[in-house]
């Protein structure tokens, strides 16, 4: 197993290599507004590190959100095209999923515990995992006063809520190398990852105009 | 470099997913998705469906391209993109399936401009374009005078519009007559039995003093609805038909008298018109008499090719290669406010458009 895996879905673009064993190479950039720029000199720069040419790559896993679209779907439409360039299977990671199984790596087993990221709008992406590391709950995505999140939580959206989240802890954002270790668990595992497809939890905004104004001031007398 | 590049070009400024193959200056594939239906309910583009719809279609819409070609990836010289201008959260989808193509395919990554793209697109029709060649771009989102030496590197503004686009009065008057969205389409339809004379609307920025090659469209826009208005308010039927002719033939009164000026004015004796307004029949015809008059050639390229659509931008790519024009890098950013005279985006030297996509997205849920 090769895998190629990188998330957008936060404001962290990461990009990591694994062999199904192992994470051989990561890298980690905050930048949330630089989705687009950043990702694919984040693969390139990767796939050097590991000393890996991507025509040896046997599968992508990609972060398939929840998290802010216009940089989600950087993520998703690079898995998709890369996948269809190279001819690889495109493998679809929860977010969420991906930093419970780093927040469990860095010392959360045994218990359970609430992911959240942020949603903007002051709502937060968030599931629920018990002590095996299985979700029990989400994703959704609410405000974080009317969520009942379990004592321990890890994510920004936790962190960035601390009277909703008491427990919050680290991580805040994904690593490619938690979603390759999950995936690559996974998939040996012999289960179905998601397709390759966003959830992007909430409808599109989109507000039908009103009428059109008068231009004479008044009520506009509409045609039929 | 090949003699008859092929290239690839993606195109997703607004609300079609378009991807065109072209092999120097011949089309070989020129496949759309379009999500127009999905915004009609609204009366406009809706960015974050325009988006969504970009991502489900690219993979099968560069595919179709790829099959009506018949040719394989791993065959092109070049992946060409439009990197700007547009809807910032639209174009970041087409740049980004582009970068992920070219890198995959080891293939040079082309960051090209939308409109020099409009223009470059009459190649695929009539062969390389003159120089110099002066074009006159008109659509939902430009309405633009500009004249280029060299369409690789080289287009100068003369005149742009200062409120509204030309194909955005067309989508406001539609709605004021009630004929739906898109409105350029139907409008035409509906002036073709009406008397482009019967209501003498303003022509903007015609008077003596106002600048020679800038449009405005936004009190033609609100001439109509006030005189169609005042109709209805006085009990009076809406002569529909007429409202849509006089209207029309405002528009491209103004459209084709400047641009035969602007040519005139430099001393070019070609006139290139594109964007999906050109697929108006009373401003292709209006533009041929005016230009006959004028002892100036007039190309237009067919319907299809003047509304947004991939093969322009593989046409303008096809163009970088051939004329060994230096790629765009990995970090390629899409910018929606790319200005007209970056006719492509090459690796080094570019401003500083970080963000530009969130910004431009600031309150929305992107
Ligand atoms: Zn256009």
């Amino acid at each position: 197993m090769l895998l190629l895996a990188f998330d957008t879905a936060t404001p962290a673009v990461t990009a990591a290599v694994h062999d199904g064993t192992a994470v051989l190479a990561e890298t980690h950039q905050v930048d949330a507004r630089r989705h687009g720029e950043l990702l694919l000199p984040a693969i390139d720069g990767v796939l050097r590190t590991a000393g890996v040419d991507k025509r040896r790559l046997t599968g992508i896993a990609v972060g398939v959100g929840p998290g802010p679209y216009t940089g989600l779907r950087v993520g998703l439409v690079t898995a998709a095209a890369l996948g269809h360039a190279l001819g690889l299977p495109v493998h679809g990671v929860c977010t969420l999923d991906a930093i419970a199984f780093q927040a469990r790596a860095e010392g959360l087993a045994g218990q359970p515990f609430t992911v959240a990221t942020d949603a903007r709008r002051k709502e937060v992406y968030w599931a629920s995992y018990d002590a095996e590391g299985r979700r029990t709950e989400g994703p959704g995505v609410d405000r974080p006063a009317e969520l009942t999140p379990h004592p321990r939580s890890v994510g920004a959206g936790a962190l960035l809520y601390p009277d909703a989240f008491p427990g919050a802890d680290g991580p805040a954002h994904v690593s490619a190398g938690a979603l390759a270790g999950f995936a690559a668990a996974e998939l040996a595992a012999g289960r179905e990852l998601l397709p390759n497809v966003p959830l992007y939890l909430r409808r599109p905004d989109a507000q039908v105009p009103a009428a059109y104004k008068t231009v004479l001031g008044g009520k506009a007398v509409l045609p039929a | 470099m090949a003699d008859e590049p092929l290239v690839l070009g993606i195109e997703t400024s607004c609300d079609e997913t378009g991807v065109g193959i072209v092999r120097g200056t011949t089309l070989l594939a020129d496949a759309v998705a379009s999500s127009v239906n999905d915004h009609a309910r609204f009366g406009g583009v809706v960015p974050e469906i325009a988006s969504r719809a970009h991502l489900e279609a690219m993979v099968p819409t560069i595919q179709r391209a790829l099959d009506t070609a018949g040719i394989k990836a791993g065959d092109l010289d070049g992946i060409a993109v439009t990197a700007g201008p547009g809807l910032a959260g639209a174009l970041l989808v087409g740049v980004s399936a582009a970068k992920a193509y070219a890198w995959a395919l080891d293939k040079p990554l082309y960051g090209v401009n939308h409109l020099a793209s409009h223009i470059c697109v009459d190649q695929l029709e009539h062969g390389r374009l003159p120089s110099p060649t002066m074009a006159l771009l008109v659509s939902g989102g430009h309405s633009s005078l500009l004249l280029s030496e060299d369409i690789t590197t080289d287009v100068r503004p003369l005149g742009a519009t200062i409120d509204d686009a030309a194909g955005e009065a067309f989508d406001k008057v539609a709605r004021v007559l009630g004929l739906g969205f898109p409105g350029g389409p139907v409008v035409d339809r509906t002036a073709r039995d009406g008397d482009p004379k019967a209501i003498a609307f303003p022509r903007g920025l015609s008077g003596r003093n106002d600048p020679a090659y800038d449009f405005s469209f936004s009190g033609l826009k609100t001439a109509v609805a006030r005189w169609v208005e005042a109709k209805r308010r006085a009990g009076e039927e809406v002569p529909i038909a007429d409202v849509a002719a006089s209207f029309q033939e405002a528009v491209t009164d103004v459209l084709t008298r400047k641009a035969v000026k602007a040519c005139k004015d430099n001393g070019v004796d070609h006139l290139m018109i594109g964007g999906g307004v050109a697929a108006n029949s009373r401003l292709r015809e209006m533009a041929q008499q005016r230009c006959d008059r004028a002892g100036i050639r007039l190309r237009v390229p067919r319907p299809g090719l003047c509304t947004d659509n991939g093969a322009m931008v593989a046409a303008l790519g096809a163009e970088m290669v051939w004329r060994d024009r230096a790629p765009s890098a990995f970090d390629l950013s899409a910018d929606s406010s790319l200005p007209v005279t970056d006719v492509h985006v090459p690796a080094a030297g570019h401003g500083d458009v970080h963000g530009q996509a969130y910004d431009a997205l600031a309150g929305g849920n992107g």
